[in-house]
């Protein structure tokens, strides 16, 4: 186990470098002047240009300039956005619990959704639930999630008014920020109301983001029961005499879930990607609206450093993953 | 086997040997045909083909056309709506429908042309490292790692804002961020390959070292190759209707999907269907390709059964 | 009355091309304390007819019998949960492949455990005794230890004793061993047998031993019957089916043999019975 868990950490280094790199190269590889596309300034004086130049290290050779950004990112040094003059990280900080409070809600509901239709699925093989279910779950699977939001909003806040359409909670409600998580927060303040409306404003942002991992999730916890209610081991379970919810839930489910949890584990990448279009969507103030924001503001700096630091949040992630993957399978943990 | 042996006696050795290769196409097609999800996805497609090709003689309208005496007219079947618009018309006054039918153009070069780019350079690129091996290898995978590390969304997004928006440039970029899908896939088959029996016969044949891996390899791993390219295929639609939507794709007034549903945005509260029609085109192409996807698999690749 | 008795049994499955009858009116009876030995070739139905007798094939096969009986009662109109108090309790099965046959995920110590469990009023303590008591009956050195272990941290023949320790825990009277040796080492083959022989005669229980080794029903066996293409050719006791095979078809068998063709091989079958018989 724990080779494993030193291979894995040891797989990881050159990614991440790799990670850097590309997050190093973005900005020497943008179209258009240096100082402009880091500093955003337009016009300045050829003084103020080479002072700038200088500042950023554009006239060091590039091994020195990648040598230096490495270096200031091991200070926490991940670059100033130019619109706000503050610090990358501490944007990033104040807005990353936004998206990883809507992201697991998101991948809860999925998880427990998606394995239970799976579940139903591979046990009525063949039946109308199953159809019906593998049916819908592909209709997930192929759905443009952008437009799945627009038509619940119609549907939910616009028709019904059930839902608000934007933001994480009302405006008129007010209370300390201890986690960043409005859920946690507004219990801890005493404030059911403000708790209600969190929960109101996470609704629909968590359904269209949960979509596409759940269908995911029910496809892939299907084909894996199904293969696991064929292994021997399942009629030797029934031949014992044991109920049929033991051997499904727990002879059946404990193998399935085995390549399931990597599954859950790759869904991780593909919030990060469907948070872009929710946050966007929804006016959710979390980095994937932050990032698209600094996109079209230009804010190359905070783009540059949100690229590294959502790759790194998706490396973590995946990482904590594998090494649960070798924790749940018996073969990996006791060789 | 002796080194004078005929080259060929090489490739005939591989049917007992290696996963059964493409000749049992008929049998293939047939079990295809049994799955009637992917039959129903391919007469779609089908049908979405010819939509494309024909499109001028099937549009009512022009669909850059503004009629500027109907402006956000709902569809023919409801109150206000207008028979000559049949899905009625957006902000500007042009037939949504019109646009619908050209924007089947748009989404399937994209995915052809997405799934060709991905296809041909992760190929390459695979088949170079697991025949090399070693170092290459090791460097090459090392850089597929890193472009799965990103969101593709986000890489994609990124990718565009080095290269500058446009339908083009989109779809460059979500190539790159598809492409070490099939680089794996090709990596493995060739490692899984490489020391079979009739690889090396073949070597020992005189087989250059591209034909050995064109010709001898390739074949083998062709089936999962071609899942893969039906995957990315939708991928590649809802990606690059993706960033349409965001800005970052075709531009306006490209009757592209996801730029026709950018555009909609502000009327979900007024024009519903300025709104639903782009989606459902969206979906039912991609779901119509998925379901081909599926049964590909089980046709092709029973073993990998993953989703 | 025998132990099992099963009339007239057919079991078909949906193919594409239609119906196909994999047992098709095969009558079997199996007396208690009786070693009965199932030959035939590869597909010729014998593990599904076995199956169908355990109530493990897939919902899609379909079973019809005249009868199928255990010890009187009519195995086809089982309730589910009659089924399962028989199952593990009063018949066990253990499969071809044995390291397939036990759950990657848990422990040998939990899966002999879970039998006892189901099956028995004992405490946890006595059902660790107890499952210790069957590791060292089935011939698994430290017992203790072993069943902390994975079944992945064993070898194939070991996994096969614990599975034959899972199916005697509850000292069944019925056990149906389909292909108990065929996957193991051929060192190993003799011994697995042995231990199957062995408990069969200190519990008294009845064996069913599905195999391909003419020489191990030699060895082994009471009486044999001979499946080919899902019917019976033939139903006799060991000494008839060697010394004159009533079908061609066992004829036909037995002369495939190599050590047959070789010549002599029926005096060692005859020398061979006398003592399966005193062993039985
Ligand atoms: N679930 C199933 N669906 C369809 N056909 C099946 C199924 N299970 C078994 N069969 C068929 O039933 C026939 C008999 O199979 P069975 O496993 O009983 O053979 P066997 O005599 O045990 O052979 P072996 O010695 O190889 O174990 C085979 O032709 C097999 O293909
Ligand atoms: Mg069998």
């Amino acid at each position: 186990m724990l080779r494993f868990i030193l291979n894995r950490l040891l797989l990881i280094v050159p990614t991440f470098i790799g990670i850097t790199l590309v997050a190093f190269l973005f900005i020497r590889l943008l179209p258009g002047d240096p100082v402009i596309l880091m500093a955003g300034e337009r016009g300045v004086s050829p003084e103020r240009h080479a002072e700038l130049m200088a500042q950023f290290g554009f006239d060091q050779p590039l091994l020195k300039q990648y040598a230096d950004y490495v270096v200031g990112l091991l200070h926490g040094d991940f670059g100033y956005s130019f619109s706000t003059k503050k610090p990358v990280l501490s944007e990033f900080m104040a807005r990353f619990p936004a998206t990883l409070e809507l992201a697991l809600c998101a991948i809860v509901l999925a998880t427990v959704l998606g394995v239970a239709a799976g579940i139903l699925s591979a046990i009525r093989r063949g039946s109308w639930i199953d159809q019906a279910t593998m049916g819908v779950a592909l209709v997930g699977y192929s759905m443009p999630i952008f437009w799945w939001a627009l038509l619940l909003i119609i549907f939910f806040s616009t028709t019904l008014g059930w839902t608000p359409v934007s933001g994480r909670i009302s405006l008129t409600q007010f209370f300390p920020s201890v986690t960043g998580f409005m859920l946690i927060d507004s219990l801890l303040a005493g404030k059911p109301a403000a708790f209600w409306s969190a929960v109101h404003h996470l609704i629909l942002p968590t359904i269209v983001l949960a979509t596409i991992p759940l269908a995911v999730i029910a496809r892939q916890t299907r084909s894996a029961m199904l293969e696991v209610l064929g292994e021997v081991y399942i009629m030797t379970a029934k031949s014992k005499g044991l109920a049929q919810r033991r051997v499904i839930w727990l002879h059946a489910l404990r193998n399935a879930l085995i390549p399931v949890v990597t599954t859950i584990g790759l869904q991780v990448s593909v919030l990060m990607g469907g948070a872009i279009l929710t946050e966007t969507i929804f006016s959710w103030p979390g980095i994937g609206k932050w990032m698209i924001d600094s996109i079209s503001r230009r804010d190359y700096q905070v783009v540059q450093g949100g690229l590294l630091l959502i790759a790194a949040v998706v490396m973590v992630v995946n990482l904590t993953v594998d090494l649960l993957y070798g924790l749940i399978n018996p073969r990996v943990r006791h060789r | 086997m002796s080194a004078t042996d005929d080259p060929h006696l090489g490739t005939a050795e591989q049917e007992p040997l290696g996963p059964p290769p493409i000749s049992p196409l008929r049998e293939n097609w047939r079990y295809f045909l049994a799955n009637r999800g992917a039959v129903i996805g391919l007469v779609v497609i089908a049908l979405m083909v010819l939509t494309a090709i024909f499109a001028p003689l099937i549009a009512p309208h022009d669909p850059t056309a503004q009629f500027r005496d109907a402006l956000l007219v709902p569809p023919a079947w409801t109150d206000k709506g207008r028979p000559e618009f049949l899905l009625g018309t957006d902000a500007l006054g042009r037939d949504i429908l019109s646009r619908l039918i050209f924007g089947a153009r748009y989404s399937l070069a994209i995915g052809l042309v997405v799934v060709t780019l991905a296809l041909v350079s992760g190929i390459l690129v695979g088949l170079v490292a697991g025949y090399f091996g070693g170092w290459i290898d090791g460097l090459i995978m090392r850089v597929m790692d890193i472009i799965l590390a990103f969101p593709s969304l986000l890489l994609a997004l990124v990718l565009v804002a080095i290269i500058g928006p446009g339908l083009f440039n989109a779809m460059l970029a979500i190539a790159v961020v598809l492409q070490p899908h099939f680089a794996r896939l090709t990596r493995g088959a060739v490692m899984a390959e490489k020391h079979r029996e009739y690889v090396t016969s073949a070597r020992v044949a005189g087989a250059g070292t591209l034909r050995l891996m064109l010709v001898t390899i390739l074949p083998n791993c062709l089936g999962p190759l071609i899942v893969q390219a039906t995957l990315s295929f939708s991928n590649a639609i809802l990606d690059a209707a993706a960033l349409g939507f965001l800005g970052m794709g075709a531009q306006p007034p490209t009757p592209e999907w996801g730029t026709m549903l950018a555009e909609a945005r502000e009327f979900i509260t007024s024009a519903w269907w300025v709104v639903t029609m782009p989606g459902i085109a969206i979906l039912v192409t991609v779901l119509a390709i998925n379901l081909i996807g599926d049964g590909l698999r089980d046709t092709l690749d029973p073993k990998l059964k993953r989703s | 009355m025998p132990l099992l008795e099963v009339r007239n049994l057919t079991v078909s499955f949906p193919t594409a091309a239609g119906r196909f009858d994999a047992v098709q009116g095969l009558d079997v009876s199996v007396d208690a304390g009786e070693v009965l030995a199932i030959v035939g070739e590869s597909g010729s139905g014998k593990s599904v007819a076995m199956l169908a007798v355990m109530g493990l094939l897939p919902a899609i096969a379909g079973v019809t019998a005249d009868a199928m009986r255990f010890d009187g009662r009519d195995l086809l109109r089982l309730t589910a949960r009659e089924r399962r108090n028989l199952s593990g309790r009063e018949i066990a099965m253990i499969f071809q492949e044995p390291v397939a046959s036990l759950n990657p995920c848990f422990t040998v110590g939990f899966q002999i455990e879970e039998t006892l469990r189901e099956h028995t009023g004992l405490s946890a303590a006595d059902r660790r005794h107890r499952a210790i008591e069957l590791l060292t009956q089935v011939g698994i050195p430290q017992p203790e230890e072993r069943l902390a272990s994975f079944p992945h941290q064993m070898s194939g023949g070991q996994c096969q004793r614990v599975m034959i320790a899972i199916a005697t825990a509850c000292t069944p009277r019925l056990l149906i061993a389909d292909e108990p040796t065929t996957a193991l080492d051929v060192t190993v083959q003799k011994q697995v047998l042995d231990l199957l022989l062995r408990l069969q005669a200190e519990n008294g229980m009845a064996l069913v031993l599905i195999t391909h080794d003419m020489g191990v029903v030699a060895e082994t066996a009471d009486r044999v019957v001979v499946q080919y293409n899902g019917r019976k050719m033939e139903d006799s006791d060991v000494l008839t089916l060697f010394e004159n095979p009533r079908s061609p078809y066992t004829r036909a068998l037995l002369s495939a043999l190599p050590e047959n063709a070789k010549g002599g091989r029926l005096s060692t079958v005859s020398s061979f019975v006398p003592s399966a018989e005193t062993a039985g």
